[in-house]
């Protein structure tokens, strides 16, 4: 059980009292009705396995092709990093970056962070930087863009359909896939939770190193 | 606790925009950190109203270009087609696939502007101190951060677009000048959402807030 807590709301400031959850819940700001933190129904195992498929998947949608385009034998592929070239070879590297951005490099961080935060404390280690890592992952948070490049998938399928055949590849199913992984893996991950455990490390290791004092 | 609890501003107090710990900030002092997680800390973030604007102003005139300059550029057989966001629209329109004419339009014309309008009005009410029902205000914060990233959308439709379509004999789709333009628009709204401060909207409220308990 964690101690009582006083919370800000992070949009109005309204100061108050914070309570532990039912599990599932969510906790509004009494002001605005802003929520102001949740307790996810399974724990940080969850965060963990979601993110770590996420992961997988976000490799499995890079190696290989989102769409491919044939018309008269020729067929062309589009893997994000071919995307990417094409408008870096068009003049359009900074639309090749920001894909790149979005798509691979945000995500990927995130994932890494996410695992390289949450591996250590489940077995009761506090990683080296926590910190740091910690506050990029909440940063890249708001770059989060899976559903959104899948819905740029279905019209660009759909503007091309009229023209030549359109083959759906692997790297599109990893992509869905990877969008609910993300989605998960960011609804059970419980900023709260994470930095109890360090808290409770931390205090436990204090305690120790005292009492390992007092005995010598 | 009495019946009445403040704002974190008003005690003191400031909660950690990543961590979300409440923390003394110690007085006069311009450069504090998260005593947890080492985030930069401020009871507001800085500047917050001139930085939003400068934002909203770079993303409207941004705005013109997105819109004025062909996003792709068609090479065929029967000569070069270049294409706006609006003609992309209009050839959905046109062709009866009238669901992805609304999406593109709403997601590339609409919510960017409206986006940029609601911000505007955000801004100038923290800006003159006026108060005009807080509670709707934050409603219109939240979906202006919620919205922004569906815009990204005809940038990813560029890109696949792009890759696929490059039959050098028959037809090659490659990205306009105006993707440029339309992509920094969508980045440059996203930082305007994040920089604007929704606490501010609060502060000229005079609302008290009663009973500082969350409850879910």
């Amino acid at each position: 059980m964690s101690r009582p807590r006083l919370i800000a709301c992070h949009e109005c400031d309204a100061l108050q009292r914070q309570v532990r959850l039912e599990p599932g819940r969510r906790a509004r700001c009494v002001r605005c009705g802003a929520v102001l933190y949740r307790r996810p129904k399974g724990g940080l195992d969850d965060t963990f396995a979601w993110t770590l498929s996420a992961a997988v998947l976000l490799v499995v949608a890079n190696a290989f092709p989102v769409v491919s385009l044939e018309v008269q034998g020729q067929e062309t592929h589009a893997t994000l990093f071919a995307a990417a070239q094409a408008l870096h070879g068009q003049g359009m590297t900074a639309v090749a970056a920001l894909v790149l951005a979005t798509l691979i490099v945000a995500p990927a961080l995130e994932l890494g962070g996410l695992l390289y935060l949450i591996a250590p404390l489940r077995s009761g280690r506090v990683a080296a930087g926590f910190a740091t890592l910690f506050r990029l992952v909440h940063a890249l948070r708001t770059w989060q863009m899976f559903e959104v490049f899948m819905l740029g998938i279905f019209v660009s399928l759909v503007k091309l359909s009229h023209l030549a055949s359109v083959v759906p590849g692997l790297g599109l199913w990893a992509f869905f896939g990877l969008m609910f992984a993300a989605v998960a893996a960011a609804a059970s991950y419980d900023e709260h939770e994470v930095w109890d455990r360090v808290e409770a490390i931390r205090e436990r290791s204090l305690l120790d190193t005292a009492t390992a004092g007092a005995a010598r | 606790m009495t019946a009445f609890t403040l704002t974190a501003a008003s005690q003191g107090l400031c909660g950690c925009h990543a961590c979300g710990l409440v923390s003394r900030l110690p007085l006069q002092a311009p450069e504090s950190r998260c005593p947890r997680c080492d985030a930069a800390m401020h009871i507001r973030k800085p500047n917050s109203i001139g930085r939003t604007w400068a934002l909203i102003i770079a993303a409207l005139i941004l705005y013109v270009p997105a819109n004025v300059l062909p996003i792709t550029v068609t090479r065929s057989l029967f000569g070069v087609q270049s294409d706006t966001i609006m003609s992309g629209v209009a050839y959905f329109w046109n062709t009866g696939s009238y669901d992805l004419a609304i999406i593109i339009f709403t997601a590339s014309v609409f919510v960017p502007l409206a986006k940029l309008l609601a911000l505007s009005f955000l801004t100038l009410l923290a800006q003159r101190h006026v108060s005009w029902d807080p509670l709707q205000c934050a409603k219109l914060y939240r979906m202006v951060e919620f919205i922004g990233k569906w815009s990204m959308l005809d940038i990813f439709v560029v890109a696949l677009l792009a890759t696929l379509v490059d039959f050098s004999a028959l037809a090659a789709i490659s990205a306009g000048p105006g993707a440029i333009a339309f992509g920094a628009v969508v980045v440059i709204t996203m930082f305007a959402a994040m920089t604007f401060d929704p606490r501010l909207l609060w502060d000229s409220s005079g609302i008290e807030v009663r009973q500082g308990r969350a409850s879910g």
